[in-house]
């Protein structure tokens, strides 16, 4: 657990460093992932210890998007003042997205 | 040594100062809430990310406590959303076959998920009469939370605010794209758990992966993918928009 924590470290470190020497406009942790999936290509294989370890980080991935979620407090009053379009916008907006990539992709599929 | 009576407020004043108490109701709530889901059947209406929220924004209201000072705790599970993004590539790795057999359809379906995704949100609410930094805010939803924050931060929204509607977005896709799918007669995996990812980001992808597998893979490439279009396109967008 450890050998995989420190490497998905060092591979997000990697990935912001070069965020900040190219100047991407990418957030670091997603060039991080990019490096390690090529580097997975180029091994051939995935450590048995790295699935093992990704795979409980992933299985609880939801837990990690509680704080930001809280933050929610901070916006009641913009939130009461615009419910409307939001809600609107957020729940008819995600069922587009929803069908539009869905239909786009099975019809590619044929 | 002071009386009994003082006693409570002192470790009160005490454990609110340190992020020992942020991080232990994080890590509590979740788990009840999660507990709930499990009871519940997994019914996508009792998502886990919802339940957690209400308790903890319940909890800090009640006791008055201000949300800096919940995420000075908080922060350190906030913080490991940097290394589950780059643990994507374990699970993407293992679909590999998956993905070369459907590369045309992932891209097509990555450009026009990650455009509808955009262009229906500002435009909905726009034409309800949103504000122009809510409208901001309300662009880069889909998106997973840190590349949604980094996009609203540029072009001039409230990264505070794209954190909670794409917090929210997750969880109105994770409750609405299993009826949405089944309407419209969507079975494959593959198929589901793209659509999920490109629209409902990490959580949408945590709900896949208690799905099957190949169904959160599939997530977790979405939202990686739709993360990465809308960062390197939305700039130029904006840019050739107000130019």
């Amino acid at each position: 657990m450890l050998a995989a924590l420190t490497v998905l470290l060092v591979y997000q470190l990697i990935g912001e460093v070069l965020v900040q020497l190219l100047g991407l406009p990418v957030p670091g942790p997603v060039v991080g992932m990019l490096l390690l999936f090529v580097t997975l290509l180029l091994r051939g294989t995935a450590p048995e210890w790295l699935r093992t370890t990704s795979n409980a980080l992933l299985g609880h991935l939801s837990l990690l998007f509680v704080p930001a979620g809280v933050g929610v407090m901070q916006h009641f009053q913009r939130l009461g003042a615009e419910w409307l379009p939001i809600t609107v916008a957020l729940v008819a907006s995600t069922i587009i997205t929803i069908g539009v990539t869905a239909l786009v992709m099975r019809a590619l599929q044929r | 040594m002071s009386a009994p009576s003082s006693s409570f407020s002192e470790i009160w004043v005490y454990l609110s100062a340190s992020p020992l108490l942020g991080l232990t109701v994080t890590l509590l709530a979740y788990q009840a809430a999660y507990w709930v889901y499990v009871k519940a059947n997994m019914n996508p209406l009792a998502n886990p990310v919802a339940l957690s929220v209400a308790m903890l924004v319940g909890l800090l209201w009640f006791t008055d406590t201000p949300y800096a000072t919940y995420f000075e705790g908080a922060q350190f599970v906030h913080f490991l959303l940097g290394p589950a993004t780059v643990a994507l590539a374990v699970p993407l790795y293992a679909n590999l076959a998956a993905l070369k057999r459907n590369l045309v359809p992932l891209g097509g379906a990555l450009v026009a998920g990650s455009a509808a995704a955009v262009l229906s949100a500002v435009g909905i609410g726009w034409a309800l009469g949103a504000s122009r930094e809510t409208l901001l805010s309300l662009a880069p939803k889909s998106v997973t939370t840190p590349i949604a924050m980094g996009i609203a931060e540029k072009l001039g929204g409230l990264p505070s605010l794209t954190a909670v509607l794409v917090v929210t977005t997750g969880i109105v896709g994770a409750v609405l794209a299993r009826g949405t799918l089944n309407l419209l007669r969507v079975r494959d995996h593959a198929v589901r758990g793209f659509a999920l990812g490109v629209a409902a980001h990490g959580i949408g992808t945590a709900r896949a992966f208690q799905v099957s597998e190949t169904m959160g893979a599939f997530a977790g490439l979405g939202m990686g993918l739709n993360g990465m279009a809308t960062a390197f396109l939305f700039p130029v967008l904006v840019t050739l928009w107000a130019g």
